[in-house]
């Protein structure tokens, strides 16, 4: 969770994640911003985020993301 | 008496009370084929033997959905048994293989349905273009072009068949196994000419139920629909005698006419299709439907970004989920944002692969609205617009930071929707001239040319438009906006009216239906407008 907030802080400081609960739905991260989140969450967690996941419920907050990783991390895993 | 829009008499009076009335009396099983089989006598009746094409596209997306459905119950399969084996494929080879499968299969469904909406519209432009190519090349030869008479809405539902096959490879929901139940949600009427873009989640479980019409419900879709009659009848068919003439004269005219005709274009294509949107959700709402909204009170926007997530709204989040994101992620194209935001930080860096996805997004929504160039162009001043403002954004805060504007002050917001007003008028000016060349000349006419002679010798009450004209169509306008602003301060107005008492509830629906039958542009020099929607 805290590397989830650092990347978050580091592409829109200023905003009190562990606590903002309307993300996108209150338009304080664009599709820009989430173009630059999506790379980079795939690059630290090494998973790859679908089109699919990409709605306002799996980037509303930094908790909803987090779920998203850990769902993705365990997808990839499973199995191999 | 046929039906040609929402607005005939025959939809109103006929056909609509028709369906309603066969709809109560059927049993709740039934219900479904009652809007079905109306669905299709309703685009029988305007596009004939060109119902096909709705056939094809649904049997194509039936059987598409239900192959991806099948291939993603094998993956499961053998995934589960990979687990289980040791030596064989992992399950992200597994996974991996099957996705390109099943890519294969959506993009070839969603390509046929892209293909004959292209086939149908785009023949003749591109055809055209092709051979102004052989002329200027001096070839001997030029190709004989075919026109094609296209079916009704095709713009529409052909989106919204794209929209299931690719919501069922991303497995958001499995594949509809009845058909019936699928070109319900493709053909349902009151949809079909002029959307919204609907998912087949949104409006399925209810069109399939058959509830029974709730009276409520009923007076609530009626409100709603003499409320979209009045912004066209009274205002958009209006204000067709002034614009038909200056759009069609358009070197006659100074520049202040012309400007005036622009912001009055404006006005007219929004009471136009979110008027033809309040009957459509009006008439959703009357059968237990709720379908998207599209608009958002938009004439609020504060830029043209904004302006864009509240005209059109299910168009710009079609293009958002399945043109920009798929584009924007691909491999090299996140790459490019990592490495842009590198290089030029978190503002400018994703904006490289952004503007590539804008591109695609703008060029293909100006196609979508028609086959010219003046629709591209218009597609292009937007992708221009909204790159513009993204670049601009961080020098913009810091002149505001640095001229101590508050950028949430009222005054600057102000500011902000007077500017966006004024581009988006432009833009519609070079949406509704006659080509891009018409376009160009009415916008340097307004630049160069501009005078309000003809304001104070009385001249713009003679371009079709009289004072009473004029008068009526500013009332009309006022009752919209204050309308818009109770919304945009977060009141619901009908269910203000609901709760007011019930003379004064009946008072107003029955001023407003006097107020259309009065006021609406109808009879003897009036040509009512053809829904603009419903040619895209």
């Amino acid at each position: 969770m805290e590397r989830l907030i650092r990347i978050l802080e580091d592409i829109q400081p200023g905003v009190d994640y562990s606590t903002c609960t309307n993300l996108i739905d209150g338009h304080i991260l664009n599709s820009l911003a989430i173009l630059s989140l999506v790379a980079e969450l795939e690059d630290e967690f090494d998973v790859v985020i679908p089109t699919v996941e990409i709605i306002p419920d799996n980037f509303n907050s930094a908790q909803a993301m987090y779920a998203l990783i850990t769902r993705l991390e365990e997808e990839d895993g499973y199995g191999d | 008496m046929a039906i040609d829009s929402y607005y005939s008499i025959a939809y109103l009076a006929i056909f609509l009370p028709a369906v309603v009335i066969a709809y109560t009396v059927f049993p709740k099983k039934a219900r479904w084929f009652v809007l079905l089989i109306s669905s299709g006598i309703f685009f029988w009746s305007m596009s004939g033997k060109l119902l096909i094409w709705l056939i094809v596209s649904i049997f194509s997306i039936h059987y598409g959905g239900i192959y991806l459905s099948l291939l993603q119950k094998e993956r499961d399969g053998k995934m589960a048994r990979a687990k289980a084996q040791q030596g064989g494929p992992s399950k992200k080879e597994i996974r991996k293989l099957y996705q390109k499968k099943q890519l294969a299969v959506a993009a070839a469904v969603a390509l046929f349905n892209v293909g004959i909406l292209v086939f149908l519209k785009y023949t003749p432009f591109f055809g055209a273009n092709m051979n102004r190519f052989l002329a200027w090349i001096k070839a001997p030869f030029s190709l004989n072009i075919p026109s094609f008479v296209v079916p009704i809405g095709i713009s529409f539902y052909t989106l919204q068949a794209v929209a299931y096959v690719m919501d069922v490879y991303r497995e958001k929901f499995p594949a509809e196994r009845n058909i019936f139940r699928l070109a319900l949600y493709m053909s349902f009427f009151p949809q079909l000419m002029e959307g919204p873009i609907c998912r087949y989640p949104d409006t399925s479980g209810a069109l399939w139920q058959g509830e029974r019409i709730q009276f409520e419900n009923l007076v609530s879709g009626m409100q709603r629909i003499a409320f979209g009659m009045m912004k066209k009848l009274v205002i958009a068919d209006r204000l067709n005698l002034f614009i038909k003439n200056v759009f069609t004269n358009y070197n006659q005219y100074d520049g202040g006419i012309t400007a005036l005709a622009a912001v009055l274009y404006t006005c007219q294509l929004y009471m136009d299709f979110s008027g033809t949107m309040d009957i459509v959700l009006g008439t959703g709402e009357i059968f237990g439907v709720t379908l998207p909204e599209n608009f958002r009170q938009p004439f609020f926007s504060k830029s043209i970004s904004e302006f864009w997530q509240r005209w059109h709204i299910t168009l710009g989040a079609w293009f958002k989920d399945y043109i920009f994101y798929p584009l924007s992620m691909t491999g090299p194209m996140k790459k490019l944002t990592s490495h842009g935001r590198k290089r030029l930080g978190n503002h400018y860096g994703p904006l490289t692969a952004g503007a590539c996805g804008l591109f695609c997004v703008w060029l293909l929504n100006g196609l979508w609205h028609g086959a010219g160039w003046h629709y591209i162009f218009f597609g292009m001043y937007h992708f221009a617009l909204i790159l513009a403002g993204s670049l601009w954004e961080p020098a913009a805060a810091a002149i505001c930071r640095l001229l101590h504007i508050r950028r949430t002050s009222v005054p600057w917001k102000g500011v902000q929707i007077a500017r966006t007003a004024v581009l988006v008028c432009i833009g519609e000016l070079f949406f509704r001239a006659h080509g891009l060349r018409a376009g160009l000349f009415m916008f340097f006419n307004i630049i160069w040319g501009f005078s309000l002679s003809s304001f104070g010798d009385g001249t713009v009450f003679n371009v079709g438009m009289d004072k009473k004209d004029f008068l009526i169509a500013f009332i009309g306008v006022l009752i919209v906006l204050v309308n818009s602003i109770m919304k945009e301060k977060g009141t619901r107005p009908r269910k203000w009216l609901a709760d007011r008492p019930v003379v004064f509830r009946w008072a107003l629906c029955y001023g407003l239906i006097l107020f259309v039958v009065i006021f609406g542009a109808y009879g003897a020099g009036y040509v009512p407008l053809d829904p603009i929607y419903a040619n895209f």
